[in-house]
């Protein structure tokens, strides 16, 4: 991964959240990851294989979430499993939509979402992972890549 | 007048309701809808749907083999192919594989409506 590369993520996650939403997202420093957990209450993980692989995974808490879900589904009522649902699909979007800088050999896994905070979400050691913070709607989530 | 008859397909329960969102007016008729390739294929054969709305990225069956599998059933179904993978490529090669059109996620319900409306137009 280098500087090229996180741009492209900031870049696309920003666009997600306008496009899907009508609202910017705002995305801070990006960082290496340590050892502390970036882990929220909801987290969409998507594996990456092809000719690069890796992890990509979105976690946020639930408000911006249900925030989000309600926009899109313009409702004012959302369910525990469209939230559930919708943090699969944000790491799903976000990740494909990276195949038009990545290219077609950029392959992507269907989501695997996990529900309450884990202790953390485990990726490889061999590889670093950044951590890209997101602010939408004044609620914080993170996009954290681990890609070769 | 028949009404147009609708299959939903995408593994996303949100995404779903999005596009159900976008079946506005009384000449749609929603027949089905599915969270996976195979009861797709079993809902197609039984609803014979006007026009299907189709995600790519599914589990156990890759919505592009979903596709023509419909196709050789009946070539004459309008596919929607509606996909987080937004690169040209899998576009074209959706299109060329059969699908009538190709929209990216995220959409939204207008997107979805003109394109519905639009291949409506020829049935």
């Amino acid at each position: 991964m280098n500087e090229n590369d996180i741009k492209h993520f900031i870049k696309t996650t920003i666009n997600f959240f306008k496009d899907a939403s009508g609202y910017e997202a705002k995305c801070g420093i990006p960082s290496v990851k340590t050892s502390d957990p970036v882990v929220l209450e909801y987290t969409g993980i998507i594996g990456i294989s092809g000719k690069r692989k890796g992890s990509i995974y979105f976690t946020s808490n639930a408000k911006l979430l249900s925030d989000l879900a309600k926009i899109m589904l313009q409702t004012d009522t959302v369910y525990n499993e469209d939230i559930r649902d919708l943090v699969g699909e944000v790491a799903n979007t976000i990740t494909g939509n990276l195949r038009e800088i990545f290219g077609s050999e950029f392959l992507i896994s269907v989501p695997v979402i996990v529900e309450g905070q884990a202790r953390d979400i485990k990726l490889p050691d061999d590889i670093d992972s950044f951590v890209i913070p997101i602010l939408w709607q004044d609620n914080k989530a993170f996009l954290v890549i681990c890609l070769e | 007048m028949e009404k147009i008859k609708i299959l939903i397909v995408d593994d996303s329960s949100i995404i779903r309701k999005i596009i159900q969102k976008s079946l506005t007016g009384n000449q749609f008729d929603l027949v089905g809808i599915a969270g996976n390739g195979a009861s797709a294929l079993e809902l197609f054969k039984d609803k014979q749907p006007h026009i299907v709305t189709l995600d790519i990225t599914m589990p156990e069956m890759n919505g592009l083999t979903v596709l023509e599998e419909m196709i050789k059933i009946d070539p004459k179904v309008k596919v929607i192919v509606i996909s987080a993978l937004s690169d040209k490529a899998t576009g074209i090669h959706a299109i060329k594989k059969g699908a009538k059109s190709f929209i990216p996620k995220p959409f939204t319900t207008e997107d979805v409506q003109k394109t519905i409306l639009k291949l409506a137009e020829s049935i």
